[in-house]
């Protein structure tokens, strides 16, 4: 799979794009570059990136982010690390946008010298799962809200259709069509299938392109009697 | 049926879409605005009403407008706006009118923060506001219980003509889980005998109002009031239990922390502790009578909350401190770990055992 200096993972609120940009950020990193990771989400209060900054530094992975995540501070506030990330063209970023046209507005603010540098990824991140989603209608329409208010216009999809940590194998298959369908009346190619990495034995075979997503168990996700 | 992926907030209101709620008043604040950015995209495509109203105050009293006609009404908010509600929810509850409120619970007092808190377990239970009133407090613990509970809140404020508190913490609006939702049920097509409709001359006045200028009225109205009470106290006590049935350590717990305490429970268990969990699901009328029966079983209590001990005092209440009520319990925004929670249970285990 090819990738360029700056890869941008947008899409509808709840769609995993963080999920997958964290996955991205290490494969790009075990190929031996300088990555850094850069939050834009100005819109969630919880569950962001920042719960992963020491993972990511135990990798060699920057992250630049807000200095009020995870605060009680409710200010969508962009850390300044951000232009020097669009600027200095020898290190690869992994940028994860904020959901709907409402998170890609913060995006606005760097697409001009994104676009003129031109070494860039603008990734579609879908869920078949999500309610406001489940047509391709309403998921182009979501897509046409995002590129309007970031200014910058995708370049491919990401299948990402899943429901959690309880996903299945099946879930996944069942979405290729909704995938291909949004290809189809979008024009834009399916850049790959990201999946829980335990479901990579079983569609291995059945689906090209698959991205295998290490997720994270969190506290609060109910265990199985012993 | 279908599962779908949703945030907790999500849930509630396309479960309200789905229950026959056509009438939305809300204003935003962290961590519910998701609920309020639902509707806003929603309600327009189906006929429906979505008003960010200029405050919170605004707000409820636009709930009480509609509810007077007899229609399904919501409104949410977060605590700091929950707070600002509480005249209008008194005013709902002096009028016996239906709404369903949702508080989306953030660290306080006062602005406070913008993570998950219960600390406004009193507020809810104690009736929010001023006067003598209850409102039915339900208290999920799931995406599912958020999508649930909303429409049984529709139903009992409705059922007993009370104002209902969807009572959840920030955690419970903003995780995101699979969830089914609610069957499909459109608006009831007949208002209730008691709505403001319009009498077309054929009936006496319906009247929505708690100003009462004879003070033997009023107090009837408010003895009434509490015999209906009494009737949801009897009726509509919900509770879950988990490995009860042997326990010597109860945890009761409701909402993430529930969660959290059932974690550390299994833990226990394998370590050989008999720790079982009750956990509210209303938390008014709260489930006095299996916490009270346990107290006959168990060696000690222990609640685990996000507040520095509200929920305690029921646990106490209810089991009329017939055994030592132990509490783990964080603040801020603070969630406690399932370590935490393990070492709480250990410790109930061993100095309850010792209190027999």
């Amino acid at each position: 799979m090819d990738f360029k200096r700056l890869t941008l993972f947008a899409g509808h609120y709840g769609s995993g794009k963080t999920n997958i940009a964290l996955n991205y950020a290490v494969w790009l990193r075990e190929k031996g570059l300088s990555v850094t990771m850069a939050d834009l989400d100005i819109v969630n209060p919880y569950f962001r990136t920042k719960d992963s900054e020491e993972a990511l530094n135990k990798l060699g992975i920057e992250l630049i982010c807000s200095p009020f995540a995870n605060s009680n501070l409710d200010v969508p506030a962009m850390p300044k690390e951000i232009y020097a990330l669009v600027d200095d063209h020898s290190q690869y970023g992994v940028l994860d946008i904020g959901g709907d046209d409402r998170g890609a507005l913060a995006l606005g603010r760097y697409a001009p010298e994104i676009l003129s540098e031109g070494n860039y990824e603008m990734l579609f991140v879908i869920n078949r799962s999500r309610p406001l989603t489940r047509t391709v209608d309403d998921t182009l329409s979501v897509m046409r809200e995002i590129e309007a208010a970031g200014g910058v216009s995708f370049t491919a999809i990401v299948n990402n259709t899943n429901l959690g940590l309880a996903t299945t194998a099946q879930d996944v298959l069942d979405s290729v069509s909704y995938a291909r369908g949004v290809s189809e009346a979008s024009g834009l190619p399916i850049k790959m299938t990201s999946v829980k990495q335990e479901l990579m034995p079983e569609l291995q075979e059945k689906i090209d392109d698959l991205f295998p997503l290490r997720l994270q168990e969190l506290y609060y996700q109910i265990k199985t009697e012993k | 049926m279908e599962k779908v992926l949703m945030k907790g907030n999500e849930a509630i209101a396309e479960a309200a879409i789905r229950a026959g709620c056509r009438h939305y008043f809300g204003y935003p604040i962290t961590p519910q605005t998701e609920v309020a950015a639902y509707m806003a995209k929603r309600m327009p495509k189906i006929d429906g009403v979505f008003l960010q109203a200029e405050s919170e105050i605004a707000a409820i009293n636009m709930v009480y407008g509609v509810s007077a006609t007899g229609k399904r009404v919501m409104t949410s908010s977060s605590s700091p706006g929950i707070a600002l509600k509480t005249e209008g929810i008194s005013y709902l509850a002096g009028a016996d009118l239906p709404a369903l409120i949702v508080n989306v619970q953030r660290g306080g007092p006062g602005l406070g923060g913008i993570q998950p808190s219960q600390a406004d377990y009193f507020l809810a239970t104690r009736g929010p506001g001023h006067g003598d009133f209850h409102v039915l407090v339900l208290a999920p613990s799931s995406v599912q219980e958020m999508a649930d509970l909303t429409v049984r809140g529709f139903e009992l404020a409705e059922k007993y003509r009370m104002p209902a508190m969807l009572l959840a913490d920030g955690t419970m609006g903003q995780m995101m889980e699979p969830v089914v939702l609610p069957e499909e049920q459109k608006p009831a097509a007949k208002a209730p005998g008691w709505a403001v409709t319009g009498t077309e001359c054929k009936r006496p006045h319906n009247i929505a109002n708690s100003l009462y200028l004879s003070p033997a009225e009023l107090e009837r109205l408010n003895v009434e009031r509490f015999e209906r009470y009494a009737e949801v106290e009897k009726n509509e006590v919900m509770w879950e239990e988990f490995m009860m049935d042997d326990a010597e350590v109860c945890v009761v717990s409701c909402g993430i922390t529930a969660r959290v305490s059932r974690n550390a429970i299994i833990e226990a268990r394998a370590m050989g502790i008999k720790a079982g969990m009750i956990r509210p699901i209303t938390l008014w009328p709260f489930p006095k009578k299996p916490l009270l029966a346990a107290a006959d079983k168990v060696n000690a209590f222990l609640t685990v909350e996000l507040s520095m001990g509200q929920m305690h005092e029921d646990v106490e209440l209810a089991i009329r401190c017939k055994k030592p009520v132990y509490m783990c319990n964080r603040v801020g925004g603070m969630i406690p770990s399932p370590d935490e929670v393990l070492n709480s249970i250990k410790k109930a285990a061993e100095e309850g055992g010792k209190a027999q």
